[in-house]
């Protein structure tokens, strides 16, 4: 169980982004997360997945703070993956910096051999989002925050970056957090929706 | 206005330092596009749709091969004729926001275009003060680029693309990265731009999006025109598509079955 006590954060300069927000994520669970621009989204998912401290308040995993080294369950996903590979590192480099993924996974978010020789320039956005989702799946990460993953690909590619997501997720109790603008697809893809507006969260909406 | 016909084009690569080998990135590609119309061309990232852009305005590099015909109003586009009437009667809205220059201020940035479209420096400014208005950027006049947020940006981008009277505007990837208040703007002032009578090109893989301003769209996979239908023709399970592509891309979205034929699934080309 991912859970966030009352956490609260403002920029240096700034006047308060997030207040008192609280939330719980069971193994297994899908979450939406929706929001205007500057809303704070992304901010959220940085604090859940430990890339910021909150001012106050804490995550926790089964009651236990967030591990301050070594590998972090709660992994992000940003949303160009361009500005989250070292261009001077070959694909297959990138994709082993954490794990190796088997074969069966490779195959199954269709990343094919050939690419591994090349340099993350030489593929296309959704060839490399899912190199990059592929390298955060590592075993030990029970949680992945999806920071609008899928917002600069075509309907086909998204679709099949979450088809392969989702029955990932669901042989390894994985719970994930769908950041996204795009209501349609939280309502296809998540349990549960919150919609961050004013530095706080609204009421949980089921998904139909 | 522009006739595309059986447009061809090729890209050099070099697998070896000294071996030279061609990729095809649009294969007899046939387009028409009508005055007073937005015309969506949607395909997978790697289809070709930038680079067909390019091809109109004359802006691709040099070592490019290029076969088939390309008309605009009714008169062959020759490369000399591209230069004539690239910012006069071509415009092009590009993808990168990195095409404003970082230290000129709004309202300078859409003078010039003016200027270099043929106005004279006051009226010019006159121009750019009439274009900042109406696109809500009277305030953001004396911002710099980075003062402004993509929403306001993309707007200065369109701004100086009417900076001369242009009859085609092309828009690259316009609502990419925007939130959905900002693209909607987006959106209407190129709806806008056609209801003038010019024509407009959007190039956006949003299907879902540009739907909502299209009159017609083309569905391009790997460099080929799949097929060109009227945006109404995208409705229930799109019975009305001709090709199977463009069902599946419509029947990929969420609000819609969420779905795909594995066929489609995975197949993007080899060069981005």
């Amino acid at each position: 169980m991912l859970e966030a006590h009352q956490l609260s954060f403002h920029f240096a300069s700034g006047s308060p982004l997030l207040t008192n927000i609280s939330l719980r994520l069971a193994p297994g669970e899908w979450l939406g997360l929706s929001g205007d621009s500057g809303a704070g989204k992304s901010t959220l998912g940085k604090l859940l997945a430990g890339q910021l401290t909150p001012h106050h308040g804490s995550v926790t995993i089964d009651g236990s703070p967030l591990p301050k080294r070594g590998r972090r369950p709660v992994q992000r996903l940003p949303q160009s993956p361009e500005l989250a590979v070292n261009p001077r590192w070959r694909v297959g480099k990138i994709l082993t910096e954490a794990w190796t993924p088997p074969d069966t996974l490779m195959e199954a978010f269709g990343i094919e051999d050939e690419w591994l020789k090349r340099f993350p320039s030489a593929l296309s956005g959704g060839e490399l989002q899912r190199v990059c989702v592929l390298r955060a799946l590592a075993p030990g990460v029970r949680y992945v925050v999806a920071d609008e993953i899928s917002t600069m690909l075509d309907p086909i590619t998204q679709l099949t970056l979450w088809q392969t997501l989702k029955a990932h997720a669901e042989r390894h109790q994985l719970s994930v957090i769908v950041i996204s603008h795009d209501s349609a697809l939280l309502n296809r893809l998540c349990h549960r929706r919150y919609h961050l507006a004013d530095g706080r969260l609204g009421a949980a909406l089921e998904t139909p | 206005m522009l006739t595309i016909d059986r447009l061809t084009l090729q890209l050099p690569y070099y697998p070896r330092w000294w071996r030279r080998e061609w990729t095809t990135c649009i294969e007899s590609l046939s387009l028409h596009l009508q005055p007073g119309e937005v015309h969506a061309v949607v395909g997978t990232s790697g289809a070709g749709k930038s680079l067909l852009a390019y091809a109109i305005m004359g802006l691709l590099p040099q070592a490019a091969r290029v076969a088939g015909e390309l008309r605009f109003q009714g008169e062959d586009l020759t490369p000399a004729r591209q230069r004539q009437l690239r910012g006069h009667q071509l415009a092009l809205i590009p993808q990168s926001l990195n095409a404003l220059d970082p230290l000129a201020r709004s309202q300078h940035q859409v003078r010039w275009a003016a200027q270099r479209a043929g106005f004279g420096r006051s009226a010019a400014q006159q121009r750019a003060d009439e274009l900042l208005s109406r696109y809500q950027l009277s305030h953001a006049s004396t911002h710099y680029p980075h003062e402004l947020s993509g929403g306001m940006a993309r707007r200065v981008l369109i701004a100086m693309a009417q900076g001369g009277d242009a009859r085609l505007v092309i828009a690259d990837e316009p609502s990419g990265g925007l939130d959905p208040n900002q693209r909607d703007r987006v959106l209407a002032a190129l709806k806008a731009i056609a209801l003038e009578g010019k024509a407009v090109m959007l190039i956006t893989h949003d299907l879902r999006h540009a739907l909502t301003i299209a009159d017609r769209v083309s569905v391009i996979r790997q460099g080929q025109a799949l097929e060109t239908a009227p945006a109404q023709a995208f409705q229930g399970q799109g019975e009305q598509l001709m090709s199977c592509y463009a069902r599946t891309l419509w029947q990929a979205l969420p609000e819609n079955a969420f779905s795909t034929q594995p066929r489609f699934a995975r197949q993007e080309p080899a060069f981005a």
